[in-house]
């Protein structure tokens, strides 16, 4: 308690000094109360937890973060489909936001915001309360497009076919779908067009779950049905560990876009090929920035995605709101990737303080994106690629001759696969 | 810490007094930082790592502005440090390379 006071007067003494002199004045129609200009942030995510930290750390503690989030701890979507292939627990993939609130002093609210009023700069909140903000950062994820898959609207249909495409209780509900799957089983996995958040997860996925089938159940199938016209990320290292190591057990089949699912009789439909039955669907269904942006009209991109000023992730459609993620519109060769939403976070981060101090954001971003997926319990491929601001056209693009694939899968790449969760765990949330 | 912390606090609230605007005098030092924290996904906040990759937070200069050429030459044999070498140039590795170089270990 000491310390907060501490800073809080030092901070309190210097903002005042600073706003005198002229030189760090912060924006005037700061939110009243407290002892810095306020940012909220909606989404405990990739992004939104690197957001609340670096805006705390970049400000020198300057800056009041509150974190809106309704769950205690961070689970990852990275290396939770090893969850599924028996090599890793949740346990494994899941860290307590306490951190954030411990050392870098960000006020954790366990609460979902049900609006956002861009005009007086405020967010209500499911539990009734209002939280004012000079700067909103929205990084709500995806949610799914259910709309397009009639069947799943049903009663209970959801709660039997899963996606475990959000890393969480549908992660252990869908490897207990697959341990209680007898042998000889089929295991049919439903990918949607592009854009979806993380394009090789998926292909990551069947591998996952055949090298658990090899060595438990050996007789059974992983199916791929893919709405894409070919694997829409490292097909031909994929397409070599299936050849490889799951020949028999994993099969592809492209141009397979479901229209419609029957969790009762699990059957998938399609446009064009005959219906389909599985012992266990796992459907993905056509995704969109999270139901916080579109109900906000934040998703200007066909009500889908966010368009965002590059420079400092500013929504296209609302003043003071800024959003990051696999929510916004992704500039071309960009992926829907937990690393690209840390890299969006720090480049948010730096441009809210700056423009919170009334300074010019960094012209010229630049970073990066690394994205590993195992093939088997321990050997890795990856995708990276490196992008920086095109001022001309006012968007982010890949640095010419940067970037590329794996030579082949390794267990030296899975070690460091290891070691980039770990790091960016730790950078966003310790 | 919290006496330090403060210290700190205010001599870059002081720094900050003593440059005077128009512009700001630190704008190469914080797009060197921004260009710095790219890295750390996985090599750490500030280039301190979790084991199993390498720490950058006090890394020499010299030695990381060289290893980088040598990844982007081929010289150096990598994974993937190669592909990424190549998407920085040469004035932005030094940059990055000074931002680490004075980062505590």
């Amino acid at each position: 308690m000491t310390t907060s006071i501490n800073r809080r007067s030092l901070l309190q003494s210097s903002v005042g000094l600073l706003g005198a002199a002229g030189t760090l004045g912060l924006m005037s129609g700061c939110a009243t109360g407290g002892s810095g200009p306020k940012v909220v942030v909606v989404g405990g995510g990739y992004g939104g937890a690197t957001a609340a930290k670096y805006i705390r750390m970049w400000s020198d503690y300057g800056v009041q973060v509150t974190l809106v989030e309704p769950n205690a701890s961070f689970v990852s979507c990275p290396i939770s489909n090893l969850v599924l292939g028996g090599t890793k627990t949740m346990a494994d993939i899941t860290t307590p936001y306490d951190n954030l609130v411990r050392r870098h002093g960000v006020k954790l609210v366990r609460d979902m915001v049900t609006s956002i009023d861009a005009d007086k700069r405020i967010v209500r909140l499911a539990g009734g309360s209002e939280l004012a903000y000079d700067r909103l950062i929205v990084s709500p994820g995806v949610d799914y497009m259910w709309e397009s898959l009639p069947g799943m609207n049903k009663p209970g249909a959801q709660d039997a076919v899963l996606h475990a495409w959000k890393a969480g209780p549908q992660t252990l509900a869908l490897r207990r779908q697959l341990e209680a799957m007898p042998d000889g089983g089929v295991y049919a996995l439903s990918i949607p067009l592009a854009p979806y958040r993380c394009p090789p997860g998926p292909y990551e996925r069947a591998c996952q779950v055949a090298s658990y089938f090899k060595t438990a159940k050996p007789r059974s199938k992983v199916l791929i049905l893919d709405a894409n016209d070919d694997v829409t990320s490292k097909p031909g290292l994929f397409k070599k560990a299936w050849a490889d190591r799951y020949a028999g057990i994993i099969e592809y089949r492209n141009k397979h876009a479901v229209v419609d699912v029957d969790a009762a009789t699990k059957t998938l439909k399609f446009e064009f090929s005959n219906d389909l039955k599985a012992d266990v669907l796992n459907v993905l269904p056509a995704m969109r920035a999270g139901d916080i942006a579109v109900k906000s009209g934040l998703a200007t991109a066909n009500k889908r995605w966010c368009e965002v000023d590059f420079l400092t992730f500013e929504s296209k459609a609302a003043a003071n709101v800024h959003v990051l993620g696999d929510a916004t519109q992704s500039a071309a060769l960009m992926p829907k990737s937990g690393h690209m939403a840390n890299q969006h976070a720090k480049t948010c981060a730096a441009a809210v303080v700056a423009l919170l101090s009334g300074q010019t954001p960094n012209p010229s971003p630049i970073y990066n994106n690394t994205c590993y997926s195992f093939v088997s319990a321990d050997e890795v491929v990856h995708v990276a690629s490196v992008h920086a601001y095109n001022a001309a056209n006012k968007t982010m693009t890949v640095v010419a001759g940067s970037g590329g694939v794996s030579a082949a899968a390794s267990a030296l790449e899975g070690a460091y696969a290891m070691g980039w969760a770990q790091n960016i765990w730790a950078d966003a949330l310790a | 810490m919290t006496f330090h912390h403060n210290l700190r606090l205010a001599a870059t609230l002081i720094t900050l007094l003593a440059s005077t605007s128009p512009g700001w005098a630190q704008t190469d030092a914080l797009a060197a930082r921004s260009m710095a924290a790219s890295c750390a996904n996985c090599h750490g906040t500030n280039g301190v790592a979790a084991p199993g990759m390498v720490a950058l937070a006090g890394y020499d200069k010299a030695g990381l502005v060289k290893a980088m050429a040598d990844f982007k030459s081929g010289a150096r044999p990598a994974t993937v440090m190669h592909q990424l070498a190549k998407g920085y140039s040469d004035a932005q590795i030094e940059a990055i390379a000074g931002y680490f170089a004075a980062q505590k270990k």
